[in-house]
């Protein structure tokens, strides 16, 4: 499956970018055959709605769940809609995610039900 | 009759002035509501919808109040097609496409109808969505006239241009416009129609450089426009100094006085518990009409 | 980066003669003004260097050529911010503060005459010296938005001053969206209140807004003895919602007086320095907790 995370850095042993409307770049990577490209995120100079405008770049782009730190309540919406997953990173870089979210240890972001952790799509 | 008193708005005499700062808590409120209270009769129009507290010293009996509404797309999925012009076309990011549909964010939306435009199949109409509130009420002589935006909304400026639309339904009136803080947008909407601009300035070096933005703002809009100095103590004042130098008129002093403060943290309007302040106000309401009507060349001769 | 945000709900609260005292106090390496309309800092703060000025681009906004216009008046019926006029000689043209840049007059246009083109709405300044960073900016007269300009505010200072343990911002006035760019990945906010009617209503609309977040929120009272009563409703407030109330300040003149020098309240000895350092240190407390 393909999963997405929010980056400043086209780098994948650099830092989860802190914000998801804003951050320059979105890190597309996929489970399965371990390939990574990097979109850029057009929602950076929107003045409004950029949260929405960078979860329709992921709707677009067919990836299954978004590994961010956080995440506004309109691009929450969209990616709900669209049956994205949300799970929350820990701190580190973004591979240091992706093993993470690989090995079932990242929580839902915003958690519904407590104690529900990591999901596979 | 044979003597006006000349600070009564004379007969077909339209008369808006228009209080503005630079910044909140220089006065402005002080100064609107005071001076709306001095008058024979006024209309107090409060155009601060994001923090409106004219109404906490008026205390307005409520005649009656509109909400303001402003249009939000309703997509008809029936009749949809799917070709995302919608959402390509949107420039505040409005409309997702998830799903194969289109979905509004009420929140981001400007209301401009472009969606509605585009939309190859009219699929899209408008329905109204409410951002704010308008309230009409009167507390003694005054016609009090509050607007308030609902927290989270973006915009103020559907509600000044409706609650400037209203209170002009008065008829001839005075009127004193309580504006927001600033200089942004919302504030341009309150002094559109202003025939005067009272100025508010506190005797700090922050409230010069404050004061100098709404200077700039009402030179750019041609407004007339003269300056009261609040809060004044002894010593130099940055603010009297920058209005000297730029030939900008005082038409009034509010010394700095701890009674009048405890009144304005009580919210009571000083021109109605105070003789002092009654005719402090009157003067300066006195001066701010010959000021407009010398600026705006009126014919007194009705 | 520990960030400490102060709000006030209304303007002229005291806000500014507070971030200034505790940018002394804290020896922040970075600080922030996000008051876009009406930035203040920079006036005690003291910056002896030229900063780093980058234009910032709002909303576009529509531009009419006159020798392609067919006054058709497509144009002006379909803007909903009557943005578009006509003078007597027939010449269509928009009004750069009416409008919101949405596009509809390009698209109803039968003649292309009509093109969104970009616009300055304000200013972006860096201060970079004494081993410190200083970050605000302007809006320029009439421009909206400038929610988006408190985001690069807060942003040029976290990219120029990565390193900084902590960092103090001087928030936006009101409760809209400035203020709500403002409070975004802050780690608390600190609410200076004044003891008014109308301060203590805007406080508890800019509680509400922070509450959204979830960020610590922390209280003080400025100018406190204008109304001790009101002060103390103030007090029994905090302690009915579980916010900590870090302190209060007396109104003081010499206050006035250190500002008019360009100074802040601690770099004097006076009532209110001596205040903000007490509530100073019970909210570095809070924010450590």
């Amino acid at each position: 499956m393909k999963i997405a995370i929010p980056m400043d850095e086209k780098d994948l042993k650099t830092s989860v970018c802190p914000s998801f409307g804003r951050a320059p770049y979105f890190l597309i990577y996929n489970t399965e055959s371990g390939e990574s490209l990097f979109l850029d995120n057009s929602a950076v100079a929107s003045q409004g709605g950029a949260g929405i405008k960078a979860a329709q770049t992921l709707v677009d782009s067919g990836v299954k769940a978004l590994l961010t730190p956080r995440c506004g309540e309109n691009a929450e919406e969209v990616l709900r809609t669209a049956e994205i997953s949300i799970f929350k990173t820990i701190a580190g870089t973004a591979q240091q995610n992706i093993d993470a979210f690989k090995a079932n240890q990242l929580s839902v972001l915003n958690d519904i039900h407590p104690g529900f952790h990591g999901q596979k799509g | 009759m044979t003597f006006i008193r000349d600070f009564m708005v004379k007969k077909g005499e339209d008369m808006r002035i228009a209080v503005l700062s630079g910044k909140g808590g220089t006065g402005k409120t002080l100064v609107s509501v005071n001076l709306a209270s001095a008058a024979d009769s006024a209309v107090y129009i409060d155009c601060d919808v994001e923090e409106p507290d004219g109404h906490l010293f008026f205390k307005p009996q409520i005649v009656s109040s509109e909400e303001i509404a402003v249009k939000l797309p309703s997509i008809d999925n029936g009749l949809c097609n799917g070709c995302r012009k919608c959402v390509d076309f949107c420039k505040f990011n409005a409309l997702a496409f998830i799903k194969g549909r289109p979905c509004v964010f009420e929140d981001v939306c400007h209301s401009c109808g472009g969606c509605t435009l585009v939309c190859p199949e009219r699929a899209i109409t408008e329905t109204d969505r409410a951002v704010g509130e308008i309230r009409k009420g009167t507390s003694g002589s005054v016609t009090a006239y509050t607007g308030i935006l609902k927290p989270g909304e973006e915009s103020g400026v559907p509600i000044i241009k409706r609650i400037m639309q209203a209170s002009g339904s008065e008829g001839d009136a005075l009127r004193i416009i309580d504006c927001p803080p600033g200089s942004a947008c919302v504030v341009v909407e309150s002094i559109r129609d202003a025939d005067y601009c009272i100025l508010v300035a506190e005797p700090t070096v922050f409230g010069v450089h404050n004061l100098n933005m709404v200077y700039g703002l009402v030179k750019l809009f041609n407004k007339p426009f003269g300056a009261v100095l609040n809060k004044c103590l002894d010593g130099e004042n940055p603010a009297e100094k920058f209005c000297i130098e730029n030939s900008i008129p005082i038409i009034g002093r509010i010394p700095f006085d701890t009674e009048l403060g405890k009144m304005n943290s009580d919210a009571e309007i000083a021109a109605r518990e105070s003789k002092k302040y009654k005719e402090l106000f009157s003067d300066l309401l006195r001066t701010a009409m010959k000021e407009a009507r010398r600026e705006t060349a009126f014919d007194t001769q009705r | 980066m520990r960030q400490l945000l102060i709000l006030s709900g209304k303007g002229g609260t005291g806000k500014t003669t507070v971030a200034s005292a505790f940018i002394k106090l804290s020896g922040a390496k970075a600080f922030a003004d996000c008051d876009v309309d009406a930035p203040n800092l920079h006036l005690i703060m003291g910056q002896r260097s030229e900063p780093r000025r980058t234009d910032y681009y709002g909303m576009p906004k529509a531009e009419i050529d006159a020798d392609i216009c067919v006054q058709c008046n497509g144009c002006a019926e379909h803007c909903r911010f009557d943005a578009i006029s006509v003078n007597s000689a027939g010449e269509y043209s928009v009004d750069r503060f009416d409008c919101e840049g949405c596009g509809v007059c390009e698209s109803v246009c039968p003649v292309g005459a009509v093109a969104l083109r970009p616009e300055v709405s304000g200013e972006l300044m860096l201060y970079n010296g004494d081993g410190r960073i200083f970050s605000t900016a302007q809006l320029k007269m009439g421009s909206g938005h400038s929610g988006m300009l408190v985001t690069e505010v807060k942003k040029q200072m976290k990219d120029a001053a990565a390193n900084a343990e902590l960092a103090i911002i001087d928030g936006s006035p009101g409760i809209g969206c400035p203020v709500i760019a403002s409070l975004s990945g802050v780690d608390m906010v600190l609410i200076v209140t004044e003891p008014s009617v109308s301060g203590i209503s805007d406080m508890e609309r800019i509680i509400k807004t922070a509450e959204v977040f979830g960020t610590k929120t922390a209280v003080c009272v400025n100018k406190y003895d204008i109304n001790t009563v009101n002060t103390e409703r103030i007090e029994g407030f905090c302690r009915s919602a579980g916010l900590p109330y870090v302190g209060k300040i007396p109104f003081d003149p010499e206050a006035v007086r250190a500002i008019n020098n360009g100074m802040t309240i601690v770099d004097v000895d006076c009532p209110s320095g001596r205040a903000a350092r007490e509530i100073y240190k019970n909210t570095m407390e809070v924010l450590s907790e």
